[in-house]
């Protein structure tokens, strides 16, 4: 008995070292965004300053547009996700459906594929439209993220899904839409909600896209904040705190919904191979 | 009556007969339309796009002429590009086996039942889901040389201060470790995934027969998540070949161009020189290298599950 709570006391020390890295990371985040530049250039660093710096966050909104990238973010992640939602959701059905699992591998491919070769053509496809300046092509380039993740994820889980009723649905004389439309879809929401929040995340972190497409009124945020750290003097503190708005909302999401994470990524991974 | 039933009868069979058409096997192609058409339009085309651009040469602004094979010629005699290819390999191998190691012991670890290991575990997943950049810009302040926190914890421990990321000879390692700090979480998932698939009996009958804890891991767990580990490697090898974010953020591929691989080496062709046909062959050999790689692992994985099944008869 002993030995078995001794060895759970074991676990418990060794979980905490390996979490230890994330937690000195975060922790130091926030210290840093919450310090003054005097503290922030102290040696040796100081954890818990005397005095916080609130005005680090009043700063990162103020002087940098920050709203307007916060607000291009929430778009672009917004509708390449609800559009491969739209697209993808049917797609994984129809696949499942028909076992094409060729059409699987093309995902697969495009998941290997690096972002930068699909940027030079649709950049160059993005500037002879004229919309270089306009959220659009961050917009349809993010499908790139959004609809690999969606398909991925809704193919293993209408291959769970159960097809009697959908067969009965048929029998009745429902057609292919309504079966899907009334039946399918229904049973399907934990699957969607597995597919639309790691999209949303992957999504929102992005940020090769931005770097080559968006414009000064056009960034979003991952690209907002690379910009103050090359174009300004750079200040610790404000730095820290755009970053720490950026990463934020994911994290929150992260905490909330880890069931949903976990399975939508392990779903991709394990299936990838 | 019995007149009149059987050609009501008909008549009812006909009506129903009418109203539901003659059922065909449900059609799916539908459902898969629009995404293959998004899929062609914005990865497909791109792929067909690169490798025509990739036999011309064209800078922008400037006109284009078809160049045949000479953008490929050009990169195999270009020092740059296999300085870069020879960073994107080591880095990539330092940052599929750090942390596939790391990953492999923390899922032994969750795998167990102990105090506060979902909160634990909810933390330890936390830095996979950071956005990158921020990522990147943090750590660049914890490896500054003279004021980071991390010289700092050294200088406790006794060892002397290090320049990370500003120094050519260590900034490949200083940037795995970012990428293994920020993917470690995800090889621990699937590996979990896996400690979830193995059966309870057999670790029961080696107890009884008296194999100790490392026997049993390295006779029986190791072999039965093998395939898991296979997928973790290739999910790995994958990204950490793509990795750019990071890389770029904190350093830019430098410095020099120390830490400069493929990726960032295209990006700077492409985007901040503007040539289009030398940065589209890049594209297209970086393409070949990592699905040549990514086979080779899918191959090695055939292999050890074939391997694995035959063990465990």
């Amino acid at each position: 008995m002993s030995s078995r709570l001794l060895n759970k006391i074991g676990l418990f020390f060794a979980a905490l070292v390996l979490v230890s890295p994330a937690i000195l990371f975060f922790l130091w985040m926030v210290s840093l965004s919450l310090k003054f530049e005097i503290d922030n250039g102290a040696y040796p660093p100081i954890l818990i300053p005397e005095r916080f710096a609130w005005s680090n966050y009043a700063k990162v909104f103020e002087e940098n547009n920050f709203l307007l990238y916060l607000w291009n973010s929430v778009l672009v992640t917004g509708t390449a996700t609800l559009l491969a939602l739209l697209i993808g959701v049917p797609a994984g059905y129809g696949i499942a459906r028909l076992k094409a699992e060729r059409s699987a591998i093309v995902i697969m491919i495009a998941r290997m594929t690096p972002g930068l070769s699909y940027l030079i053509p649709l950049f160059l496809l993005f500037q002879w439209l004229g919309i270089l300046g306009t959220l659009w092509p961050q917009i349809i380039i993010h499908l790139v993220v959004t609809v690999p993740i969606v398909v991925w994820v809704m193919i293993g889980y209408f291959e769970t899904t159960p097809m009697e009723l959908e067969e009965a649905a048929n029998i009745d004389g429902a057609s292919s839409w309504q079966v899907f439309r009334l039946v399918a879809l229904p049973i399907a929401k934990p699957g969607i909600v597995v597919a639309f929040i790691p999209s949303i995340i992957f999504s929102w972190n992005n940020f090769v896209f931005g770097v080559v497409l968006a414009s000064r009124e056009t960034r979003t945020l991952p690209v907002a904040v690379y910009n103050m750290l090359s174009y300004e003097q750079v200040s610790w503190g404000p730095l820290a705190a755009a970053a720490l708005v950026v990463t934020l909302p994911v994290l929150v999401l992260t905490m909330f919904a880890q069931r949903q994470i976990v399975a939508g990524l392990t779903a991709g991974a394990v299936k990838g191979g | 009556m019995s007149a009149i039933a059987p050609e009501r009868a008909g008549v009812t069979t006909q009506a129903i007969e009418e109203s539901r058409p003659v059922r065909l096997a449900p059609n799916y192609w539908p459902f898969v339309v629009p995404a293959l058409f998004v899929v062609g339009a914005v990865i497909v085309f791109p792929w067909a796009f690169t490798l025509w651009m990739s036999v011309n040469s064209w800078t922008l602004g400037q006109s284009r002429s078809f160049a045949g094979m000479e953008n490929y010629l050009r990169l195999a005699s270009d020092p740059r590009f296999w300085e870069s290819l020879w960073h994107t390999l080591t880095y990539t191998f330092l940052s599929v086996i750090a942390p596939m190691f790391f990953g492999t012991v923390a899922a032994l670890i969750f795998d167990a039942r102990f105090a506060l290991r979902g909160l634990l575990r909810g933390i330890f997943v936390m830095p996979m889901m950071a956005t990158p950049v921020a990522v990147a810009l943090v750590w660049t302040m914890m490896f500054h040389p003279q004021l980071g926190v991390l010289n700092y914890l050294l200088s406790l421990v006794g060892i002397p201060a290090q320049e990370w990321i500003f120094n050519a000879n260590t900034v490949i390692p200083s940037l795995v470790a970012v990428e293994t700090w920020q993917w470690t979480p995800l090889v621990m998932l699937i590996v979990l995934g896996g400690l979830a698939s193995v059966p309870r009996e057999p670790f029961e009958s080696a107890e009884i027969d008296g194999a100790n804890a490392w026997q049993q891991f390295r006779y029986l767990t190791l072999p039965m998540i093998a395939p898991f580990l296979m997928i973790a490697v290739i999910i790995r090898t994958i990204d950490a070949l793509k990795s750019f974010d990071i890389i770029y953020a904190m350093t830019q591929g430098g410095p020099g161009t120390a830490s400069e691989t493929i990726n960032i080496y295209l990006y700077n062709t492409a985007f901040s020189y503007y040539d289009m046909g030398y940065g589209s062959a890049m594209a297209v050999v970086f393409f070949i290298v990592i699905v040549a790689l990514s086979f080779i692992l899918l191959m090695l994985r055939q292999r050890s599950q074939w391997v694995d099944a035959e063990g465990n008869r």
